[in-house]
């Protein structure tokens, strides 16, 4: 009798259970695809829930216009390997439209901007639920976040009106205008993450792995990829260096860690040595302040 | 490698904070980057002590009150088991946090302060412990550094819990003897107290028995959603995808599909798209039946020996968390799982005093109350009693208006069908 689980296992389990409620309890669910390693196992995940059925929803890509090629490539391949719907929305679109001002400084972050390119895609296609690959292990202000988190007509988060969850019942009722963000992954960590990556085999963009780049120094000595966005200055310390990215989100201002972990099982050796938390070893943005994470949310961020 | 969740629950003040910072400071779950935060904001503070209880306080609004409101989930893992904690605030006044926390915990810590002993809070929280139905205890005397360590002070607590434990029927308690601020008995044996032999809070916590949920239960499964692909490839296929809760099924096993009570056969049972013999819970499924039947999201599928309640008069237990108070005649919407029906209040039949666990005669129940209601819904539910199933027997209500989750339900035995 094979009644013994692996944690691995329980976590997939309760993830394609979530999944499932997103299907059976709503009009217009989206699954918003950063083509970063979270999202990558969220759509693994959802092939296992509704295969060989269609996913009963599309990806949905915010596109920051500052992507690293390799996860615009990995995404379209993706989807067309797959036969899955993918819409792509653009962050310089909605500037343009909205007339609002670009990211600017020496590192142009477009992450803050992104909100309102989700909120506009949430609004023209009428998404009624956003499945997201937030785990509630990134930071503090996350870890009080419910699985399903229901945000009003402008996208916020409010944080003293949340739904107690019990057991693993969810309740994704809403009012006309709200809608609701849902994070199947919410119970995994980094580590889990990689773990399932590795049992189940999920290819990842090769930006994951060791390779070679040409890399700017900050002063705090944090290694940026050099990219046609970033405004390099004469002083500018500039190295070569094996670097892999632990996260894929804005070129700008993910950094990269000098590694020579080319596999998966490599990856998760370098994990269990360093201890280093993920979003504080990577997110330029998140250091400018504890409460940064906190703000970004109730505007309608992830 | 399996997954405990706990919860933890205390008095404000009692020194779960910092019996949580310390679980994950010592079993090295605490990245170097936080750390230093850390080491930052205890500098703010006025002793200047790495304040580990920092390590658990979340949302700007709570560090602005002071206190935590809300639930928030902390991981670690040891090489044993992977950790989930659930930590609810010990305020007065938030039973619903603790509720809902427990509400997916194979384990509870209970905390006490030594110079304290047993209070009211701790009779609150073994009463939520106990009807939600968690099926191990930890009573963990904390503080003992004030008190010399005293061996003494530490029985006398664990005969006066033993106490308490018994009226509200709670089994399977370790007590445990530490100081969460010294370190003592949490992740490292102490040397202050060597009158205690038993495990540590980490050991008991890496080793402690818990029941897998396919173990001898009933099965118990809700069709979440139907799979109908419609292609030229799969044109026939009609599968549907759930979760076993409980128990297990096999190919061939003959089930009725409930409410409605038709019977049909297990034909095919699908996990990952590959087909098995046997699916045991809490593996996600797909079902293939025998006949076609008009099934849809929310029934539930039983095997023929092994029927659950079905029924529209409920009796159950709720703890009441919307500030509006319930009263009898109110109407709500009940979320089972995948099911979904309107329900109507028809009596409060007592409300539990939360210190004494008197049964008090009430006509309404109040925010953080419990207490035992009379429900009458629209469409038949199927489910198993709480206490004989945690999969089956628990529910929501939902606000009709809001969509707010007002409470929690736990379901006794049914009671007889009565007209109207
Ligand atoms: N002496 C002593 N003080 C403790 C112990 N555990 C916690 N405290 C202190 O008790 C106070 C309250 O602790 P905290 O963890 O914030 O309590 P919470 O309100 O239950 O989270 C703090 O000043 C702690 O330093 C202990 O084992 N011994």
């Amino acid at each position: 009798m094979s009644t013994h689980f692996d944690y691995l296992d329980h976590l997939e389990a309760q993830a394609i259970h979530i999944l499932r409620e997103v299907a059976g309890q709503f009009e217009r669910p989206a699954l918003l695809f950063s083509g970063g390693k979270d999202s990558i196992t969220l759509v693994h995940l959802a092939l296992k829930a509704f295969r060989p059925g269609k996913l009963p929803f599309p990806l949905v890509h915010i596109d920051t216009g500052h992507n690293f090629p390799e996860v615009i490539r990995y995404r379209d391949e993706l989807a067309a390997r797959f036969g899955e719907r993918l819409i792509v929305r653009h962050v310089e679109d909605t500037i343009r439209r909205q007339g609002l001002k670009d990211a600017t400084g020496k590192f142009p972050s477009r992450n803050a901007l992104q909100t309102y390119t989700l909120l506009e895609v949430i609004e023209e296609f009428e998404f009624d639920a956003c499945i997201g690959g937030a785990r509630r292990d990134e930071e503090k202000a996350r870890a009080k976040e419910r699985i399903f988190s229901v945000r009003d007509e402008f996208g916020q988060w409010d944080p003293k009106r949340q739904r107690p969850e019990l057991w693993d019942i969810y309740n994704g009722s809403i009012r006309k205008g709200e809608n609701v963000r849902v994070f199947p992954i919410s119970n995994w960590t980094e580590l889990d993450v990689w773990s399932y990556i590795q049992q189940e085999n999920i290819a990842l963009p090769e930006i994951y792995f060791s390779h070679r780049r040409n890399c700017v120094v900050t002063p705090a000595g944090q290694l940026l990829a050099i990219t046609e966005h970033i405004n390099l200055e004469p002083e500018d310390e500039i190295a070569v260096r094996d670097v892999r990215f632990r996260t894929v989100g804005d070129a700008t201002c993910t950094a990269a860690v000098e590694s020579p972990a080319t596999t998966v099982d490599d990856i998760i050796q370098e994990i269990l040595i360093a201890k280093i938390s993920e979003r504080g070893a990577t997110r330029l943005d998140d250091r400018l302040s504890e409460a940064a994470m906190e703000d970004r949310k109730k505007n309608g961020y992830f | 490698m399996n997954i405990l969740k706990f919860i933890t629950a205390g008095s404000v003040d009692d020194g779960k904070s910092t019996l949580i910072g310390r679980l994950l400071y010592d079993s090295n779950a605490v990245s170097h980057d936080i750390l230093e935060t850390l080491e930052r904001q205890s500098r703010n503070k006025a002793d200047g002590e790495l304040d580990l209880s920092l390590l658990t306080d979340g949302l700007r609004a709570e560090r602005e009150q002071g206190i935590t409101i809300d639930v928030a989930y902390k991981y670690f893992s040891t090489t044993r088991r992977k950790f989930i904690i659930a930590d609810a605030p010990g305020h007065v006044q938030y039973t619903r946090n603790m509720v809902t926390g427990a509400s997916n915990a194979d384990l509870a810590i209970i905390l006490v302060d030594a110079r304290q002993g047993v209070v009211e809070q701790t009779h609150r929280h073994s009463l939520v412990a106990s009807l939600m139905g968690i099926p191990q205890i930890v009573l963990a005397v904390n503080k003992l550094d004030l008190l010399d360590y005293s061996e003494e002070h530490f029985y006398k607590i664990a005969a006066a819990y033993q106490e308490l434990a018994e009226k509200l029927k709670l089994r399977n308690i370790t007590f445990i003897p530490i100081s969460a601020l010294a370190g003592d008995n949490v992740v490292q044996p102490s040397a202050n107290m060597p009158w205690y032999l038993g495990p540590t809070l980490l050991e008991h916590l890496e080793t402690v028995e818990i029941e897998p949920e396919a173990a001898s239960d009933a099965p118990r499964f809700q069709v979440q959603y139907v799979i109908r692909p419609k292609s030229n490839e799969w044109h026939d296929y009609r599968g549907y995808a759930g979760s076993l809760r409980s128990g297990s099924f096999r190919r061939g096993d003959r089930v009725l599909v409930l409410p409605a009570g038709i019977e049909t056969e297990i034909v095919a049972i699908e996990v990952n798209q590959v087909q098995v013999e046997e699916a045991f819970a809490p593996q996600p499924l797909v079902l293939h039946l025998a006949h076609d039947i008009d099934i849809s999201r929310g029934d539930t599928i039983a095997r023929f020996d092994a029927q659950p309640i079905v029924s529209r008069d409920l009796e159950a237990t709720l703890c009441w968390m919307n500030e509006r108070p319930l009263r009898p005649g109110d109407r709500l919407l009940l979320r089972q799982h995948a099911a979904t029906v309107k329900a109507i209040v028809k009596s409060i039949e007592y409300r539990i005093d939360v210190h004494t666990f008197e049964h008090l005669s009430d006509d309404k129940l109040e925010l953080n109350d419990i207490g035992l209601v009379r429900l009458k819904t629209a469409q038949p539910l199927v489910f198993d009693a709480y206490k004989q199933n945690r999969h089956s027997g628990g529910f929501i209500l939902v606000n009709e208006n809001t969509y707010d989750t007002v409470a929690a339900g736990m379901l006794e035995e049914a009671t007889e069908l009565e007209p109207g």
